[in-house]
């Protein structure tokens, strides 16, 4: 369940009742940092959270919190740039442009850029998903370090070389990291599942990366791309952390006045389109377990339902150990280790999945129970007792969603990019108070259609 | 962006932030720590037992794990399930986890809850009811998770057998999940013993971080713990590695596309924070051979040789079994052998035990050291991670304030010298994942119209 709740401080420690061990192993596409990373289902902050938002000359967003307790600064840059933006004959341009941003800029080689940023503790990072693409510096906010830090950060988003040589030894990497993908369970379940749920949409293709894709990218490709898709208006800067707001607007210009003119060039992504009848595919493979996912178009950052559907989803399959799938596949049958479900908004409708894995004998009675679950979730909705305990956990949760830096500069990047009020955190528990069980009920109904859900089931024996 | 095999900068542990701290005793031997942190209004609460599968015998390894799952079934007067809802009912996140040193039970709260915590916590201590029934449907999960987590993750059976080959008396050698034979003849009577050998409050630490009072917390812990009896722990009969006398190999085939090896060099524990000098040493080669992306197995071997897609070092010298390994591991570029990489790794290895490291870099790495201290402030559980490992290995949290202190005093020449000394080819173990086809010939994907398969 972790995997699935990025705002919790302890991914990097564990996942449910699981142990500790030196297992850090994950995919190798993950591991160079070009899968998405989904900004998840995120909830709310303290009240009164006080959010300064502006616009640089250049045309770019800000939307920064000032505090002083850490000597630590914070910041993301956000881009229309997700990949969503990929064509499907060069899938993967889009995570192989963010990703080389860093690997040669303004004269300085790959060496020398990590080893200036090593130098002055500061650390880069990035994250990317359908929509969008987030790069992250994290420096000390002494002086000399975050001058210095800053500086090569501008370096990074405003003057990328995307050097040939550098290119053909990432891009190498890349496909050894697909085709080993290609052949592990939980990847090949995670690809199928896109395909059958978003087809040719660029959500889509946003997940079909192949090797044959990213051998075709070029260089030309990067620079039109980071041309095309890293420009200042579009840009949305989050900052959170030990700078003052004089200091912080300084930052902000400094970060975009170089990046690439021009107007926002990002048309609107189509309309997803619902699945008419289900579809399940198959994909044969020795592994012990049956890797499961079941899923359907889910919703829209701002939707209309957002709140019900939230409040269900905790209580269908969100809430962890007290969640109804839970319940249901583990607790009372034993049948899974993780049985979990979610919601992922973008600015289209992003993904509702329901995950699991059980051993492959047992892959059809778990799938059984599963939909008997969701069926009944919806045909009867929430218990009052269950929307009580819902709403007792996610109003009693708030302060633990902004109780760090990092997880604060989370939400401003989803606000941000997403155009939320500046309140979102504020309105949060008020709007999850609001949510009644026939609002719940309501939602689901209308939203998600189990007979005609994409079923893709990895490992499953023979039929 | 690569992701480590352990994290460098995590690894590395904090100073200024351990101010704080308040340590208590009650007079059942719970040992209760305190570090006040009062940025937000929340409060992490774990609870360690010195239990973990360093404590198991051959033919029932996995029991700690199992005992933590079966930790959620109920008490007398919380009934199986409840736990968890309860913390849930009170806005907190909670769960569990099991490690080779230890067993850890953890919430997160408001900070006005934490007083439910310890009430929870302190009558599961006590009043656990294992019943056949839970014991029954658990164990097919913990099954499960084994099977999620080791059988069907090729890179995660390799690190299984380093472990089992590079220690052949010591229980390190043995998976903390546990070996699937052995959880298959489990019994509830097992888990049972382990509970009744292990869970006593002179056996536990209470780690409490955030906005609270240390005072206030001593007082909750003493009406809440206090109460509970002592018990007699069995005696610990640890055991050492006996010297490894030559190289070691193992091969793990499973279905993969790309090969991937671990090799690993036993190396000495922290066991005297203020007069050891080589676990500190051997910290620092950690980050001087993979601290950052231009450290030099990433330079030279993925960017400068292109022989390896991925390499990475790991070390933990915090270990309650008095024993760690030194491990690096990496997947070799396509066109590349695995013989070719370790030959690599090795000759890295090598320069650094005949020229040593360079002063720039040793600063580099001090450099990430000072950050990485200010940087874990900014997580409350980490910190209580930290204190915790830190008792539970026997040593005391006070050693963390010296921690980046004792880095930064590592000089060049200890550097060679824990290379020299610990990373020598007889100590050495490699475990290699030799890759299977998955089959080739069934079909691919196979789309089937509901209602018609």
């Amino acid at each position: 369940m972790a995997t699935i709740n990025p705002d919790t401080a302890m991914t990097m420690f564990m996942g449910n009742r699981m142990q500790t061990m030196v297992s850090a192993f994950i995919s190798l596409p993950a591991r160079l940092g070009l899968l998405m990373t989904g900004v998840l289902l995120m909830a709310s902050a303290h009240a009164g959270l006080p959010i300064q938002h502006w616009k640089t000359a250049s045309g770019a967003e800000v939307y920064f919190v000032e505090n002083h307790e850490l000597p630590i600064l914070d910041v993301e840059v956000n881009f229309p740039a997700g990949g969503g933006r990929d064509t499907r004959d060069k899938a993967g341009l889009s995570g192989l442009t963010q990703h080389m941003l860093s690997q040669g800029a303004a004269g300085l080689s790959d060496a020398e850029i990590s080893r200036r940023f090593a130098d002055f503790g500061a650390i880069l990072g990035g994250e990317q998903d359908q929509d969008r693409a987030g790069i992250t510096l994290r420096t000390l906010s002494s002086q000399r370090e975050s001058a210095a830090a800053l500086e090569l950060f501008a370096k990074v988003l405003q003057q990328p070389e995307f050097p040939e040589s550098v290119l053909e030894r990432e891009k190498a990497r890349i496909i050894s990291g697909l085709r080993e993908a290609a052949t592990q369970p939980e990847s090949l379940a995670d690809k199928a599942f896109t395909a059958a749920l978003y087809g040719d949409h660029p959500y889509g293709i946003a997940n079909a990366d192949t090797p044959e894709s990213v051998a075709a990218i070029r260089r030309d490709d990067l620079v039109a791309f980071y041309q095309k898709h890293y420009r200042a208006d579009g840009a949305v800067i989050a900052m959170m952390g030990d700078i003052s707001r004089e200091a912080a607007e300084k930052v902000a210009d400094n970060l975009t006045a170089g990046l690439p003119k021009g107007p926002r060039a990002v048309m609107p992504f189509p309309p997803v389109s619902y699945p008419t009848e289900a579809k399940v595919t198959r994909i044969p493979h020795p592994a012990s377990q049956s890797h499961i996912l079941l899923g359907y178009p889910g919703m829209k950052r701002g939707d209309p339902d957002y709140f019900p559907l939230y409040v269900g989803n905790y209580i269908l399959g969100g809430g962890g150990f007290v969640s109804r799938l839970t319940e249901e596949v583990r607790e009372k049958r034993g049948l899974v280790y993780s049985v979990y479900s979610y919601f992922l908004p973008l600015n289209e409708l992003g993904p509702f999945q329901i995950g699991l894995q059980t051993k492959r004998e047992q892959a059809d009675q778990a799938l059984k129970v599963v939909k008997e679950t969701l069926a009944k979730f919806i045909h009867d909705g929430p218990t009052a007792k269950e929307m009580k305990a819902a709403k007792d956990n996610i109003i009693g949760g708030f302060p633990m969603r902004i109780d760090s830096n990092g997880k604060i500069l989370s939400y401003l990047s989803v606000i941000g990019f997403y155009h939320l009020p500046l309140t979102y955190l504020d309105d949060f528990n008020k709007e999850i108070a609001k949510v009644t069980a026939a609002q719940v009920k309501d939602a689901f109904a209308r939203r998600v259609k189990p007979d005609q859900m994409v079923t893709v089931i990895v490992g499953a024996d023979a039929q | 962006m690569t992701k480590k095999l352990f994290c460098f900068l995590l690894a590395i542990l904090p100073a200024a932030a351990y101010a704080d701290i308040q340590e208590f005793k009650l007079d059942n031997g719970l040992k209760v720590v305190v570090q006040e942190d009062h940025r937000s209004p929340v409060v992490v609460s774990q609870v360690w037992y010195r239990a973990g599968s360093l404590d198991e015998f051959n033919g029932t390894t996995g029991v700690a794990h199992v005992l933590e799952h079966m930790m959620f079934k109920g008490t007398r007067r919380v009934p199986a399930g409840q736990f968890s809802r309860i913390i849930a009912a009170a806005g907190g996140k909670e769960n569990a986890f099991t490690a080779t040193d230890q067993t850890v039970y953890f919430q997160q709260l408001e900070k006005s809850r934490l007083e439910l915590s310890m009430k929870l916590e302190a009558d599961r201590m006590a009043n656990l009811q294992l019943t056949a029934d839970e014991f029954a449907k658990e164990i097919k999960v913990v099954m499960e998770e084994r099977r999620w987590r080791t059988d069907d993750k090729p890179q995660s059976l390799v690190y299984e057998q380093l472990q089992a080959a590079a220690y052949q008396a010591h229980p390190y050698g043995r998976p903390v999940i546990g070996w699937m034979n052995d959880l298959e003849q489990m019994t509830v009577q097992d888990a049972r013993d382990w509970y009744k050998r292990w869970y006593e409050p002179n056996n536990a630490t209470l780690v409490v971080v955030g906005d609270v009072k240390a005072d206030e917390v001593y007082r909750l812990a003493k009406k809440y713990f206090g109460p509970l009896k002592a018990h007699a722990l069995p005696v610990r009969k640890l055991q050492t590695e006996p010297e490894q006398h030559g190289m070691r190999r193992v091969t793990v085939k499973a279905p993969a596309k790309l090969p991937y090896m671990i090799m690993g060099y036993h190396v000495p524990v922290l066991k005297d924070p203020e007069h050891d000098w080589e676990p500190y040493a051997l910290e620092i080669l950690t980050g001087l051979l993979d601290g950052n992306a231009s450290a030099r197995l990433n330079q030279n071997l993925v960017r400068r040789d292109r022989i390896a897609i991925d390499v990475g070092t790991g070390y933990d010298m915090i270990q309650r079994g008095g024993v760690s390994l030194f491990v690096v591991d990496g997947t070799p570029s396509e066109g590349t052998s695995v013989d070719d990489l370790e030959t690599a790794i090795l000759g890295e290895i090598e320069q650094v035990k005949e020229n040593g490291v360079t002063e720039e870099e040793l600063q580099r790495v001090k450099a990430q050291v000072i950050a990485a201290d200010v940087y874990q402030r900014d997580s409350m559980f980490y910190q209580a991670m930290k204190i915790g490992s830190m008792e539970t290995a026997g040593l005391s949290w006070r050693a963390l304030k010296d921690y980046p202190a004792r880095l930064q005093a590592v000089t060049a020449d200890q550097v060679q010298a824990v290379a020299r000394k610990y990373l020598t080819t007889d100590n050495l173990t490699v475990a290699t994942l030799d890759p299977q086809p998955i089959d080739e010939n069934a079909p691919k994907h196979k789309e089937v119209p509901h209602g018609h398969h």
